[in-house]
């Protein structure tokens, strides 16, 4: 039994949007961790009840996807001390007109894909392809190292509502490697991104153009 | 012996982690890599090797890429203490650890029977690929592992997707969903299809751009450009098979389901466009260790090709992979080697390489020979196996071309590579870098492979890639 599910998944896709709409980094990243927490939320109403491996996972869920990381993303943010992407490779509203397209797309797409009964109907689906494009979007047309931080997040949050509609099927320490392996990849790009900042006194990654045919 | 294979290396990366003292720790390396070489030799040799409940086990296919991955990497080990004693102004704290757990993942990847542990192994290359790629600190370096990092990331996301999907498949069909392997080749024909081809795609994009497939290729040149030679090896050489065998996992699910044929053009017209796009960026390229990382993704082309095609075409294309890793680490650590005497990547900065460096260059020269599929070197058998496959098995098209790509490339990496070697190297620094016996030895051992295979193989090595050509071909 499962409560609630389409509710939460709407809001995830209005908080789609609003990654697409804003250019205040700040915003970017309180919106990103939003995501975690409804992600969180998610998988306790889909599991449909307080089990033992749903509470840790939801927790872990909240825990790095609303806590570490954008604690992480925004510690950068202040060490590289800007506060707005500019100049976009697509503006703001064409960007956010892309992702209502991508958005209506995903649903289309999604019919086409015979459901399994007891998804008949759930906007599991959709909602998983138009996060995975929201965050594709954003990672390929933006300039700064941490809004493509957060669109790689965006997509693999995606993926991650995709994996909501196989939780009988999916072993306990896979989804914790999962979400260690997005951890410690977020980390990881953090390290990088603390040493394009040195380097170029910038995480615009546009100057990262030395490198090319 | 399954389990240990992957915590051998993890135990010698923690050692190496926390080894007080630069000098030291580099030989922690050859010691790893033999000890992985070892237990990887003791395996070949049982029957069935498994750990976990099956989670862990070494099938005929992984046996082929396991026995390549290690001694490719033990190439690499006896190569690393020469070549980071020359570079004592950077730290190899990081590097050494990194370069271990990395074997280890690639290990793992080989051995999972479950494909979200697989997934998570290959994520897990990835991150620890990352720190190698940077060793340099350069804005350069910067730059590439960030693409590096950005661009595998995205692939391993919709690989993750695809896996999701697949599973999704087993589902709808009301099946017990599960992510093992043979209960997905069993259960194949009962999967449901626009799943399973979505998933497919998905996967194919995803750790395609693992193994460096145009067009999802444009990280490969800045990252093996920027890399350190025994790096380049080793993503070229190991990563790139491992990240081949998971796609050939998803290739036997698709297959064992009875679609095929979707799965084979869609190889066959990557594998295509991939030679082609890495020969247009070979003729004219500057820079040596970007035109190695054009001829890694041709030649992850020649490999999808040969199962595309199929048959005789699998055979090849196992044999392949032995020869590709094979002569990518002869070519890597002696260009690594050139690139330490010059200090230059261009082609503008460096010639005379035989004259300067007379074995480095000489293997460098014969490894571009080896690479492009002349006679006598392992390449050109495999390579031929496979055109002659596409030319009886009614591809005589897919032949031509392959057989046409295969000229535009000999040609566009030839031009670099005689301006390196031939003519008068410039001003000679006395002080500068020359061969050494620890530089200079573990690319001898790879070229005798090359050589070796080129004209005899020997029953072990046959057996293991005709068992993992059957293996990938069984219809069930």
């Amino acid at each position: 039994m499962q409560v609630a599910v389409d509710p939460l998944l709407v809001v995830l896709l209005l908080v789609n949007f609003f990654l697409l709409g804003t250019s205040r980094l700040r915003a970017l990243i309180s919106g990103s961790a939003a995501q975690g927490v409804l992600l969180g939320v998610l998988v306790l109403s889909v599991h449909g009840g307080i089990t033992l491996q749903a509470v840790l996972i939801a927790l872990a869920t909240v825990a790095l996807k609303s806590v570490v990381i954008p604690s992480m993303l925004k510690r950068a943010l202040r060490d590289a001390a800007i506060h707005r992407e500019v100049e976009p490779v697509i503006g703001f509203v064409p960007s956010l007109l892309l992702g209502g397209l991508g958005t209506g797309l995903s649903l289309v797409f999604a019919r086409t894909l015979p459901l399994a009964p007891e998804h008949a109907g759930s906007l599991l689906v959709p909602a998983s392809l138009a996060t995975a494009f929201t965050g594709f979007l954003l990672l390929a047309t933006r300039r700064k190292a941490i809004t493509q931080v957060v669109g790689y997040l965006a997509l693999e949050n995606g993926v991650f509502v995709m994996g909501l509609t196989l939780v009988e099927a999916m072993p306990f320490f896979v989804e914790i490697g999962v979400l260690l392996d997005l951890v410690v990849g977020i980390f990881v790009m953090g390290i990088i991104i603390e040493h394009i900042s040195r380097e170029f006194s910038s995480i615009d990654t546009t100057r990262l153009r030395s490198l090319k045919e | 012996m399954a389990l240990a294979l992957v915590l051998v290396p993890l135990a010698f990366a923690a050692a190496a982690a926390a080894m007080p003292g630069q000098r030291l720790r580099p030989w922690l390396l050859p010691v790893g890599g033999s000890a992985h070489l070892a237990l990887t030799i003791l395996a070949l040799g049982r029957p069935d090797v498994s750990a976990i409940n099956g989670w862990l086990r070494l099938d005929d296919l992984g046996r082929l890429v396991l026995a390549v991955v290690s001694v490719l990497f033990f190439a690499c080990s006896l190569y690393a203490p020469g070549y980071l004693a020359l570079r004592t102004e950077r730290s190899n704290r990081v590097f050494v650890p990194c370069l271990l757990i990395f074997l280890a993942m690639n290990t793992l990847i080989i051995e999972s029977q479950h494909l979200g542990l697989m997934w998570v192994a290959i994520e897990a290359t990835t991150l620890s690929a990352a720190p190698l790629l940077h060793f340099n600190h350069h804005a350069r370096s910067i730059e590439a592992t960030w693409k590096y990092l950005l661009i595998g990331a995205v692939g391993i996301a919709l690989a993750l997707f695809g896996t999701f999907f697949l599973a999704y498949a087993a589902l709808r069909a009301g099946l017990e969903s599960s992510l093992f392997f043979a209960d997905l080749v069993r259960e194949a024909p009962r999967l449901s299809r626009p799943w399973l081809h979505t998933a497919f795609v998905l996967l194919f994009v995803g750790y395609g751009t693992k193994m460096g497939l145009a067009p999802m290729h444009t990280w490969k040149p800045d990252a093996y450009g920027e890399a350190p030679g025994i790096v380049g090896t080793l993503l070229a050489g190991a990563l790139t098979s491992c990240a081949f065998l998971a796609l050939l996992r998803f290739f036997q699910i698709i297959a064992a389901a009875g679609e095929a044929a979707f799965a084979r053009q869609l190889m066959i017209g990557i594998g295509l466009f991939s030679m082609a796009v890495a020969g247009v960026f070979m003729v004219r390229q500057r820079d040596y260790k970007r035109m190695l990382a054009y001829s890694s993704v041709e030649h992850m082309g020649i490999l999808v090709i040969g199962i595309g095609i199929g048959g005789a075409g699998v055979f090849g294309a196992m044999l392949h992979l032995v020869n590709n890793a094979v002569t990518k680490g002869v070519l890597f650590l002696s260009a690594g080697n050139i690139h330490r005497a010059y200090g230059s990547k261009s082609t503008d900065e460096v010639r005379g390489a035989l004259r300067r460096l007379p074995f480095s260059g000489a293997m460098f020269l014969a490894g571009f020979f080896a690479v492009t599929g002349s006679p006598p070197f392992a390449p050109f058998l495999s390579e031929f196996t496979i055109v002659r496959a596409a030319m009886t098995q009614g591809h005589a098209v897919v032949g031509a071309l392959f057989l046409i790509l295969l000229v535009i490339v000999f040609i566009g990496m030839g031009g670099a590579v005689l301006s390196v070697v031939q003519g008068d190297p410039p001003e000679h620094k006395p002080e500068g870098f020359r061969d050494r016996l620890g530089t200079v030895l573990p690319i001898a051992l790879l070229m005798g492979i090359v050589v070796l295979l080129g004209v005899y193989i020997p029953p072990p090595v046959g057996a293991l890639v005709r068992n993992a050509a059957a293996f990938v071909e069984t219809k069930p």
